[in-house]
């Protein structure tokens, strides 16, 4: 068995939503409803799904940037969620994010040198000759030049801008690294540059990765694990290639029939589902996907299916996969 | 001999800025026949909206279009009048904007936004036109489509304005439905019930579509030509399944190749080395010369014209001006 280097069990995040004069709570957005799932040492875990089903929610809350509501985040065998300031932040030296928008998450009154040294600062690393020292060092590790150092985001492109993240978040040597969309912004050739990077850098650096994106391609890519989220909750979870090659899931097998291929001679049996994802303020009964399934049944209105393990490694919460149906 | 219903030729769009004169789209050239689905891809800054927005006459200060001719059916739209313009907007030559609030008012009830211009467009009256507006509502698969006529561009959120326009493009069916981007903010799910919504269009009114997108995987799937464009200029012309079989220009291939696709994993992504040029920073030669692997001593001087490439192809590449030269390409396709 792999050893898990982070486990979380049972996650949630619910925030109030307030109204009327008086500021009351009117109602809760379940934005993470029980996800649980475990990263082991040295691999990608992908968490996809469409937008607003809680994936930046799910990795903001392991490095509590968002106080979780319920559940537990054990990283190597503890508890993140009861540790006192001190020692949470000597946890995020573990645990550094890399970040969609590369425009936005970059101080554009910093040099470039001065954001790569920043956490360095904060952790009290090294004193000002090594930190520039290492400064120079991650900016060759992702690909960028020396002369870079002394200059400002706004005048980098966005996939180097995205590689200035990158060095940011190395910089105190992490063991995860948790990638919110980290490629999104970028075009498709740049795109490729980053995913090749982030790939040779676990490898060099034996770092495990939650990578976090919504194209089902990219997440084929470079996940060795994926889950995939609906409505705050993981609907599905398998080994990359099973997912892609064998999705169990309804929800599952819509999303990927939906991906348009670049290929037009690919002839395609598409399950188009009709309407909306339902507000996560007013999640349906039952089965989250009930509303939208193609598969649904009369249980599933009424009864929420259980998150199970249905083959060795291949987990999904739908009734059509329990005993008794099959 | 089939008859474009749109054709630009010699295209020129500059924009005049503090940093110089930039030629976001520069000597375009193609046509749009009836009924067909031509596909304009590129990266970020290439001069797809630039193009589009041209055609629309709709580029403002600094930028201006300073050459060229857009002829639709036959006229050329660039020696009309900004009220003859305002005819064939959303009437003749429909558009779903890359930015939802461009097309929609802040200050107007959805609903009011719509029937405008469905009476406007089809001379119907207020109940046909109200009726009209809830069919593509629900057609581009908003719900409570009744009461959304009711409520302001603000009440709804990013993906729900983006359909909005969509509908309101289409229900004004117009002959040429320019899309600059129409899917590219919407979820997968979504994205599949609009690009569908789309052909069904294309299929049932003959309505001829230009499809924006940087998405390889929806050009595939809608269109029946492409143009690729880099830096403000087309690199690279033909039909969709010649383009992806056999690209003939080694920025087509290699963005062909650095897509990570669903269906299969590939050890490595292909990636293009370098960024992609601000229009106008390179001055001679070939705009994609410093990225090119193939690049000799003339791509650097010269700057290549479209040249023929066989099977119907236009790549603007000088590898094409020398039949060994351009067996090269095919080693790295397969
Ligand atoms: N108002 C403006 N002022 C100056 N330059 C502009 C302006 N609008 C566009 N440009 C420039 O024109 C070029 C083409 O822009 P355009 O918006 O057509 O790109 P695009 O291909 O649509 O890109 P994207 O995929 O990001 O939408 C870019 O270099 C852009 O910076
Ligand atoms: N601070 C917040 N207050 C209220 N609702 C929020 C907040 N942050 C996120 N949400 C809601 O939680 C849900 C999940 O959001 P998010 O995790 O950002 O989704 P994703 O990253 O998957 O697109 C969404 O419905 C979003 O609107
Ligand atoms: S539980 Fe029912 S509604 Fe939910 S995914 Fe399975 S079949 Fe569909
Ligand atoms: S003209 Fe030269 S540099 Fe340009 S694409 Fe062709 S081979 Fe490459
Ligand atoms: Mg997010
Ligand atoms: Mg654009």
């Amino acid at each position: 068995m792999q050893e898990a280097l982070l486990e979380v069990k049972q996650l949630k995040k619910h925030f109030p939503i307030e109204g009327g004069v008086l500021k009351q709570q009117v109602g809760t957005v379940k934005a993470v409803d029980g996800v649980s799932f475990k990263l082991h040492k040295g691999e990608t875990f992908g968490l996809v799904g469409e937008s607003g089903c809680g994936k930046s929610t799910t990795g903001r809350m392991l490095m509590r940037l968002l106080e979780p509501s319920e559940g537990e985040v054990i990283f190597n065998g503890e508890n993140i969620l009861s540790l006192n300031k001190s020692k949470m932040r000597n946890l995020r030296k573990d645990i550094q994010m890399v970040f969609q928008d590369p425009f936005a998450s970059l101080n554009p009154r910093h040099t470039v040198e001065k954001i790569i040294e920043e956490p360095l600062i904060v952790h009290g690393l090294g004193n000002k000759a090594e930190r520039k020292k290492r400064v120079k060092e991650l900016l060759d590790i992702v690909g960028l030049s020396p002369y870079h150092a002394r200059r400002y985001p706004h005048q980098f492109s966005g996939g180097q801008r995205q590689r200035i993240g990158i060095a940011r978040a190395l910089a105190v040597n992490p063991k995860l690294i948790i990638a919110d969309e980290p490629v999104s912004a970028l075009d498709v050739s740049i795109q490729a540059q980053v995913l090749n990077l982030l790939e040779d850098l676990q490898k060099e650096l034996g770092l495990t990765y939650l990578f976090i994106a919504h194209d089902l391609g990219v997440v084929r890519h470079i996940s060795d694990r994926v889950g995939v989220m609906y409505l705050g909750r993981v609907v599905e979870m398998a080994d990359s290639e099973k997912l892609y090659l064998e999705p169990k899931h309804p929800y599952t097998q819509a999303l990927l029939s939906a991906v348009p291929v670049p290929d037009p001679e690919y002839g395609k049996d598409r399950v188009i589902l009709s309407g909306d994802v339902p507000s996560p303020a007013k999640p349906p009964s039952g089965c989250p996907f009930h509303t939208r399934c193609p598969k649904a049944m009369d249980v599933c209105s009424t009864v929420v299916p259980e998150f199970r393990e249905i083959e060795q490694g291949h987990y999904t919460a739908c009734h059509l996969y329990e005993e008794d149906q099959v | 001999m089939e008859q474009p219903v749109l054709k630009v030729s010699g295209l020129e769009t500059h924009f005049f800025t503090d940093d110089g004169e930039i030629p976001a789209v520069d000597s375009v050239d193609f046509h749009v026949n009836k009924g067909e689905v031509l596909g304009i891809v590129g990266e970020s800054g290439s001069g797809k909206s630039v193009t589009s927005l041209s055609i629309m006459q709709l580029i403002s200060a600094p930028g201006k279009v300073v050459g060229g001719e857009i002829s639709y059916k036959g006229e050329n739209l660039l020696s009309k009048s900004e009220k003859e313009m305002r005819k064939i907007r959303g009437n003749e030559i429909g558009m779903i904007f890359q930015e939802p609030m461009t097309s929609l008012n802040p200050v107007f009830k959805i609903g009011n936004q719509l029937v405008e211009g469905i009476r406007i467009h089809k001379k119907w009256n207020k109940k046909d036109s109200w009726a009209h507006a809830i069919k593509f509502l629900k057609l581009v698969g908003l719900p409570r489509a009744e009461e959304l006529m009711n409520e302001y561009p603000h009440q709804l959120s990013g993906g729900m304005r983006q359909r909005v326009m969509i509908a309101m493009a289409m229900a004004c069916e117009p002959d040429v439905l320019i899309a600059d981007e129409p899917t590219t903010a919407l979820d997968v799910t979504i994205q599949a019930q609009i690009l569908e919504l789309m052909k069904k269009l294309n299929d049932d009114t003959d309505t001829s579509i230009i499809m924006i997108t940087h998405d390889l995987g929806v050009v595939a799937e809608m269109c029946d030509r492409i143009v690729v464009m880099y830096s403000g200029k087309i690199v690279e012309q033909g039909t969709t399944k010649e383009i992806f079989e056999s690209p003939k220009h080694p920025y087509t291939i290699g963005l062909i190749e650095s897509v990570p696709d669903v269906r299969t994993r590939k050890e490595r992504l292909y990636s293009i080395p370098g960024n992609v040029p601000k229009p106008g920073s390179i001055k001679t030669g070939c705009h994609f010369a410093p990225r090119c692997k193939f690049a000799f001593d003339k791509c650097t001087e010269v700057t290549p014209e479209l040249i023929d490439a066989g099977n119907g192809q236009m790549a603007r590449c000088w590898l094409h001006e020398d039949k060994e030269k351009a067996t090269l390409l095919e080693r790295v396709e397969s």
